[in-house]
């Protein structure tokens, strides 16, 4: 960053070669867009992701390489923080080297030039005059100082030499913009993590990546409150209090404490009509020893609270263990009829037994509302608030998880009303839905009585002897064989119905029938079944309603689309929230950032720096007078550190104005 | 005497600019004072004083800003407080309404760009001076689309309100607008209107983007602000943005006139067109000082920005995609700057230079919301 060119640097020492190269503008050039390019891969690469991520992406062998190069962290990196300090050494190096003659350039006026050198501007002029020198100085320097430039005389034996400079300050603009550079970074270097790093090489910390309650934290991964820097987080559920923060070191954490006490009273989130979030908040209460009251304070996004250099910030918001009253429905009536209640809370897990079937609930999540567009919709613009839902994970021992979300309220859908549960194999995938139809009273007992009346032997045995005498009694003998074969048929079409709804039949049909029959069995075991299916609800849940009755076959039709999803569904249960105490956590973001008012120092300069560098050219102008017989021969030369082609009429007007300062006068001029 | 004009005001004429800024601010002030904080006030107060500055040496300006003015208030006397009027008001319906500015602004932005190109191909200085009044027209529409669009989003609902500078749609039209301000202001400055069609092709690229995103993805739907959002740095944080990419964009397209000239010029330098064209040198230097501008405006926007992470994300650099991204142009520039500044570096490799520069900004501007994710995921595609 030198306006020297390095020459000769080879026949120097090797210090000066060193100091030479460091503050070279080759190497400083190099240096910015080497810290460009290494930026980028920070900004490819997704930063601080857990390590099963990266070892997912890249595979075990990639992933160490990867790993050594401080590529999930660039920007603590070894490499890169020494590219950074090169950097600020390079423009150290070039501020001290230049910045002694900057300083000088700012004020002096050069008034050692002599007249040859004035000639050999690219700027220069020349003129006569009818005035003699000692009229035209006073002028001269008048016109100049109203031009707003500094100006000063020497005699030159014999001459006068008008020495003027304007926007000496320009130089300032150097000096500013690169000491700037180093102060940024020096403030930043303060806010790093620099010390964490060097305790960790020397020992003295380690990095947790157990998930531990906070007594459970070892010392070791503890931070003591000191003045040093810090970024972390913490969740803290209403009513609760927190006095410690983490920080996400790599694929781990560690436990800062903190001066004071974080008690949160409560959290709120506004919306707007449409849903979206409109404004985050916490009352929190910050308890510290030396003060005799808590101080409340309310914060929210883009209003943190700033207490004892610790700023507190509104980042994120979760669940705080909200409470939940759940009615669990057995689906598969081998695990019982009745629903069992069970209290809960999110993110606790509980275990699920029914005879030898053992599944683990995990509660993930619980809203209480979901204000969006339908989720078994694709119209993103009907947007309506479905009201509450939980979110849960069924675990089998095998550790294969389903995750499950329900709601709490039933959702119309033309003109009838369902309980929606949706069901994902993975986060990866969209939720598939099942329909739950309610009955008259708005609950899921009739539904429930239809399922369970399918699976239970007798009545199914009962039903299809009743369908398959009505079918037989038009023949005109009876044929026990023929009554023995259609009964056991009607009884394993509902049995396969259960096991894997409509389409298991047709796989069966499929598969199992020759093929010429095919075409003709198909229509008429599907047909069958289906007779069967209204005979069991019409005779088994609603004996009294009629069968013609549009709501009852209505229901009917949607139960059964209900049941022969079933199968994928995968759950022997349903969960239905009846009652729920919505607890909320806050996530505040808590830094310490000592080093904040040297880097907003740093980038004052910066921006000063930089306009004065690019809009006060330091432009300066002489003027040589010389007695000539009465009058006097005037040379005027100038030069400009910036933008050499508006000078040109700069100068030109300059001189102008100068030439004409005193009347007539004759003279040539070379911008 | 190309420049001299504009150092030198003409105290006599427009001692009525500044009065008149004054009454409009006091006249801001007192009708809305109640809802602006003192950050706002600041915030108003200086951009009465940048656009005296401005209007000072640059009379269109002045014209231009009265005529959004009447506009916008024209539109929101038309419009009451009944958002619907945009639909059965003729001359909100077909004019004023920010969504039929904003297509006025497009249609003209285009229409400019032919016009500057035929202008320059006939060697006809009547279709050059056409281009500059369709320019001016454009930007003056595309300021008053915004206005009304402001005025509109507070019309949506008491609490939505916002200044539209918000999201990936409202900033490309800052971005035209700025890009065009700042080429008309070098225009008058140079006195050439031979690179106009050429700048004016990166304000179309953007048109035909931001018209693309409204038919397809009704991108020009007021929404309400995310609470991230919700701040006074905006109003200053992203419009020192644009000027830093409008400058940025406009040195690279001059980098393509400039590039096309050299290569004629090579081939033979007594063409015609080569003759017309401004010289090499006076290229090289609207391309230094447009990357220069683009420079200081850049740094003073990235720092707001980290002023603004600092209140927002709980620190003043997280080296988040946005951050680095912004970093990396902030590099590649300084270091343009110092090639040309201490190594004397200039002509036809520091124009492709500035090309490249060119997509690194557009990176950092549009790929950054589209290919990677972070905290500044504001303008997703």
């Amino acid at each position: 960053m030198s306006d020297q060119a390095y020459t000769r640097s080879h026949t120097l020492p090797i210090r000066r070669r060193l100091v030479h190269f460091l503050g070279s503008m080759e190497l400083a050039i190099t240096l910015l867009l080497t810290l460009a390019i290494a930026s980028v891969i920070g900004t490819v690469l997704q930063q601080n992701q857990p390590y099963t991520d990266y070892v997912i992406k890249f595979g075990p062998f990639w992933f160490e390489v990867f790993e050594k190069l401080g590529l999930y962290d660039v920007y603590s990196a070894v490499w890169f923080l020494a590219i950074l300090t090169l950097l600020v050494v390079s423009t150290s190096v070039c501020v001290l080297r230049n910045a002694p003659a900057m300083i000088r350039d700012i004020w002096q006026l050069r008034t050692k030039v002599q007249k040859k050198s004035l000639k050999l501007m690219q700027h220069h002029a020349e003129w006569s005059a009818p005035q003699a020198v000692s009229v035209l100085t006073p002028v001269y320097q008048q016109q100049l100082k109203a031009q707003g430039f500094r100006s000063r005389l020497t005699e030159k034996n014999g001459a006068v030499l008008i020495s003027a400079m304007r926007g000496g300050l320009n130089r300032l603009g150097y000096l500013f913009t690169h000491i700037a550079i180093v102060v940024i970074c020096i403030g930043g270097l303060m806010d790093s993590n620099l010390p964490l790093k060097i305790a960790e090489w020397q020992g003295k910390l380690k990095i947790e990546t157990r998930d531990l309650a906070i007594r459970d934290i070892p010392a070791e991964s503890r931070l003591p409150v000191s003045d040093l820097a810090f970024r972390g987080s913490v969740s803290i559920p209403e009513g609760r209090g927190a006095e410690v923060a983490f920080l996400p070191v790599r694929d781990g954490y560690l436990l800062q404490a903190l001066p004071f006490r974080i008690e949160v009273e409560d959290f709120r989130i506004e919306h707007y009509s449409n849903g979206q979030p409109k404004s985050f908040e916490s009352d929190l209460l910050i308890h510290d020893p030396e003060r005799d009251e808590p101080l409340a304070e309310t914060i929210s996004v883009n209003h943190p609270l700033i207490y004892k250099g610790h700023a507190i910030y509104q980042a994120s918001f979760g669940d705080g263990g909200s409470e939940l009253s759940i009615e669990a429905w057995p689906l598969d009536t081998r695990i019982g009829e009745q629903p069992v209640s069970l209290e809960t809370k999110v993110f606790a897990e509980s275990e699920l037994r029914w005879g030898e079937t053992t599944l683990r609930l995990e509660m993930t999540n619980f809203r209480p509302f979901n204000i969006n567009a339908d989720p078994t919709e694709d119209d993103p613009d009907n947007i309506r608030n479905f009201g509450p839902s939980i979110g849960y994970k069924l675990r089998a021992p095998t550790g294969e998880a389903r995750e499950y979300e329900n709601y709490m309220l039933p959702v119309p859908r033309d003109g009838r009303e369902f309980y929606l549960s949706g069901v994902r194999n993975s986060p990866a995938e969209e939720f598939a839905y099942l329909y739950l139809p309610v009955d008259e009273n708005g609950e899921l007992d009739k539904f429930m009585a239809f399922n369970a009346a399918l699976r239970d032997p007798d009545k199914t045995e009962r039903v299809a002897n009743a369908m398959m005498r009505d079918a037989l009694s038009v023949l005109p003998d009876k044929d026990p064989q023929l009554e023995e074969s259609l009964q056991s048929t009607l009884e394993t079409l509902i049995k396969m119905f259960m096991r894997g709804g409509f389409d298991e039949v047709r796989n069966f049909v499929e598969n199992e029938l020759p093929e010429a029959e095919r075409d003709n069995l198909a229509p008429a075991y599907l047909g069958m079944l289906r007779e069967m299916l209204a005979r069991m609800y019409f005779t088994e849940i609603v004996p009294n309603a009629n069968p013609e009755d549009p709501e009852q076959v209505q229901f009917l039709q949607d139960a059964v689309d209900a049941i022969g999803s079933l199968p994928r569904y995968g759950s022997p249960v349903f969960l239905k929230l009846n009652d729920f105490e919505h607890i909320q956590s806050t996530g505040l973001q808590i830094a310490k950032a000592p080093g904040k008012n040297t880097v907003y120092f740093g980038c004052l300069l910066l921006v000063v720096g930089v306009f004065l560098l690019f809009y006060l050219p330091q432009r300066r102008i002489w003027l040589w007078l010389e007695a000539d017989g009465s009058g006097s021969k005037v040379l005027m030369a100038g030069t400009s550190n910036r933008n050499p082609r508006e000078f040109d009429a700069v100068f030109v007007s300059q001189q102008q104005l100068l030439a004409g300062a005193h009347g007539n006068s004759t003279g040539s001029g070379k911008p | 005497m190309i420049s001299t004009e504009l150092t030198q005001k003409n105290p006599r004429s427009n001692w009525w600019w500044p009065l008149l800024l004054l009454l409009a601010t006091i006249g801001i002030l007192a009708v809305y004072h109640s809802s602006l904080d003192v950050y706002e006030t600041s915030i108003l107060i200086m951009t009465a004083i940048a656009m005296g500055f401005l209007g000072q040496f640059w009379p269109a300006f002045r014209w231009h800003s009265i005529a959004v003015a009447v506009l916008s208030l024209l539109a929101l006397q038309l419009y009451g407080s009944d958002l619907s009027r945009a639909d059965n008001n003729f001359w909100l319906q077909y004019l004023l309404a920010s969504q039929s500015a904003l297509m006025w602004m497009s249609a003209l932005f285009l229409a400019a760009t032919v016009t500057y190109f035929t202008g320059l191909w006939r060697h006809s200085d009547y279709l050059e001076k056409m281009g500059t009044v369709l320019t001016w027209t454009a930007t003056t529409f595309g300021m008053t689309g915004l206005m009304v669009r402001w005025r509109e989003t507070h019309m949506m609902g008491e609490d939505i309100g916002y200044i539209p500078v918000s999201n990936l749609y409202e900033v490309f039209i800052l971005f035209a607008v700025v890009t065009a301000l700042l080429y008309l202001f070098y225009e008058r400055r140079y006195q050439t209107r031979k690179l106009g069609g050429f700048v004016l092709l990166v304000i179309s690229a953007a048109v035909f983007f931001q018209l693309w995103y409204m038919f397809e993805r009704n991108a020009h739907e007021i929404q309400p602000l995310v609470p991230a959002l919700q701040s006074y740095w905006m109003k200053i944080h992203v419009p020192a943005n644009f000027i830093g990419y409008g400058a940025f964009a406009m040195a690279a397209m001059i980098g393509v006139a400039y590039l096309l000239v050299a290569w004629r010029h090579e081939k033979n330098p007594s063409s015609s067109w080569v003759q017309t064209m401004p010289s090499l040198n006076l290229m090289d230097d609207v391309m230094y000082k447009s990357i220069a501008l683009g420079f200081a405006f850049f740094t003073v926007a990235t720092i707001l920005g980290a002023l603004w992470a600092a209140e927002a994300w709980g620190g003043y650099w997280s080296w988040d995609p946005k951050e680095t991204w912004a970093l990396i142009v902030w590099l590649n520039y300084a270091a343009w700057l110092h090639m040309r500044m201490t190594k004397g570096w200039s002509g036809v490799p520091m124009a492709w230079w500035a090309i490249v520069g060119l997509f690194v900004t557009l990176f950092a501007f549009l790929g950054v919301n589209m290919f990677l994710s972070g905290l500044h995921s504001y303008g997703t595609l």
